[in-house]
C-alpha cells in the first residue's frame, strides 16, 4: 500500500488529493479489524494443546509477528517508505539480533541448572 | 530563526528532518526493548522446572487492554488522515479518543492490575517439605500427568502481620483455586477467566518456607521481568499520551492555521512512536500473560 503524498496539494486539486487519502483511511480500518481479529486468535491459540509449551510459545510469536508486521508495514508506512529508513533499520535488525544471538550464547556457558 | 525542513524534504537525505529523527529514535528504543526481552528469554529458559508461574495474570482485562491500544493504534492514523485531508474537527475528535484511550490503558494498568497482584501472596516451600504440603500442591498428580512440579502455595494473605512478625509461626492462606483442588483436572492447565481465591484456608508454617512474599518484583524472575517490562512500557504510554495531549490543546490550532502540513507532520512521528509502542506490546501480552 503506497502512502499520501508528502507535499501539501494545489487548492485546485485538493478534492482529487482528499479522496486518495479516503482510500487509505478505509486501509486503516480493515488492518485495525485484522490486527483486533488476530488478537482474539492469539488468545484462543494459547488454550490448544500444541503437544509441547515450546509449540505454543512458536505458534504465538508467529501470531505476533505477523501482527507486528502489519503495523509496522502499514501504520508505520514501512511498506512504501525512503531508502534511507531502510537504511536505518537494517542496522537496528543487525543488531538486535546480534543481541539475541548473544544471548543464545550465554546460554550454553551455564549449565548448572539443567 | 526557522527550523530548516520541517515539511520540505531535505535534499541529500530525501526526507523531512523528524522522521529521521524519529526512526533514529525507534531504532534505539528497539535496542532497549531487545536487551529486555533477552533478558527475558534468558531468564525464562535458566528458570528451574516449576519455578515460572503461568496462569497468574488477568487474561480478559489483558485482552481488553490489548484491544485498547490497537484501537488508538487506528485513531491515531485516522488524526493524521483527517489533517492530510484538512478536516481539524475530525483530527481533534480522533486525536481526544487516541488520548482516552492511552489514558484507560494506564489506568487499567496502575489501579487495577498492578494492585491485584501486590495484593497477592505466594509461598514457596522448601524442597524437604513438599511431602507435608501434598494436599495443596498435589505433584504426584502433576508427575503422573507430566506437569512441572508444584512448588508454590499461592492466594491471599490471611494474617498479613505474619510477614513481618516473627513471633507468628505460621502464615494463613485463603488457596487460589489450583492450591485448593490441586488433584482437578481442570486446574492443569490456565484459564482465559480468572478464578479467584476460595475460602479454603491453608495454614502453612513458617519454618517450611523456602521464600515467602506478595507478588512483587522480589517474587519471582517472572514477575520482575514483568514488572520492569510492563513499567517501561506504562512510561512510554504515558509519554506518548503527554506528546497528543499537546498537539491535541489550542496550541495545534494556532499551527495549523499557520501551517497545516507542519502540524501533520508532527502528528506523524508522534503517530510512530505509539505505533511502536502497540508494537511492544503486542509482544509483551502473549509472552507474560497467555505462555
Amino acid at each position: 500500500m503506497n502512502n499520501p503524498p508528502d507535499v501539501s496539494p494545489d487548492p485546485s486539486e485538493h478534492e482529487e488529493y482528499a479522496h486518495n487519502v479516503q482510500k487509505h483511511v478505509r486501509g486503516y480500518l480493515m488492518v485495525g479489524a485484522t490486527l483486533l481479529v488476530f488478537t482474539a486468535v492469539t488468545v484462543a491459540l494459547s488454550y490448544v494443546d500444541f503437544g509441547a509449551p515450546k509449540a505454543n510459545v512458536a505458534v504465538a510469536m508467529l501470531v505476533a509477528t505477523f501482527k507486528a508486521g502489519l503495523v509496522a508495514a502499514i501504520f508505520m508506512h514501512l511498506a512504501a517508505e525512503k531508502r534511507l529508513i531502510y537504511r536505518i533499520l537494517i542496522f537496528t535488525g543487525f543488531f538486535v539480533l546480534g543481541l539475541f544471538w548473544l544471548t543464545f550464547l550465554a546460554w550454553y556457558d551455564y549449565p548448572v541448572l539443567r | 530563526m526557522e527550523i530548516p525542513y520541517t515539511i520540505s524534504t531535505r535534499p541529500d537525505t530525501g526526507l523531512w528532518n523528524a522522521k529521521i529523527g524519529i526512526w533514529l529514535f525507534l531504532a534505539s528504543e528497539v535496542m532497549l526493548f531487545g536487551g529486555l526481552f533477552s533478558a527475558y528469554i534468558f531468564l525464562r529458559i535458566d528458570s528451574p522446572p516449576g519455578m515460572w508461574p503461568h496462569g497468574l495474570l488477568n487474561v480478559p482485562v489483558g485482552t481488553m487492554n490489548t484491544a485498547i491500544l490497537i484501537l488508538s493504534s487506528v485513531t491515531v492514523v485516522l488524526a493524521w488522515a483527517a489533517l492530510k485531508m484538512r478536516r481539524y474537527r475530525a483530527y481533534w475528535w480522533y486525536m481526544l479518543a487516541t488520548i482516552l484511550c492511552g489514558v484507560i490503558f494506564l489506568t487499567v494498568k496502575l489501579a487495577y492490575e498492578w494492585p491485584e497482584k501486590f495484593k497477592h501472596f505466594g509461598v514457596y516451600i522448601k524442597p524437604d517439605a513438599l511431602g507435608k504440603y501434598e494436599e495443596y500442591l498435589g505433584n504426584e498428580h502433576a508427575a503422573a500427568k507430566g506437569l512441572p512440579p508444584r512448588l508454590e502455595i499461592t492466594g491471599h494473605l490471611h494474617n498479613p502481620a505474619a510477614l513481618n512478625d516473627p513471633k507468628i509461626k505460621e502464615y494463613e492462606v485463603a488457596l487460589d483455586p489450583l492450591n485448593a483442588e490441586p488433584t482437578n483436572a481442570a486446574m492443569d492447565r490456565p484459564h482465559f477467566w480468572p478464578r479467584h481465591a476460595t475460602d479454603k484456608i491453608a495454614t502453612i508454617e513458617k519454618e517450611d518456607v523456602r521464600y515467602a512474599t506478595m507478588f512483587l518484583p522480589k517474587h519471582s524472575a517472572y514477575f520482575a521481568s514483568y514488572f520492569t517490562i510492563t513499567g517501561l512500557h506504562g512510561l512510554h504510554v504515558l509519554g506518548g499520551v503527554l506528546v497528543f495531549i499537546y498537539m491535541w490543546l489550542p496550541v495545534s490550532k494556532k499551527l495549523y492555521q499557520r501551517n497545516p502540513e507542519h502540524l501533520a507532520n508532527r502528528v506523524e512521528v508522534s503517530g510512530l512512536f505509539w505505533h511502536f509502542v502497540d508494537l511492544v506490546w503486542i509482544f509483551v501480552f502473549p509472552l507474560f500473560y497467555l505462555l
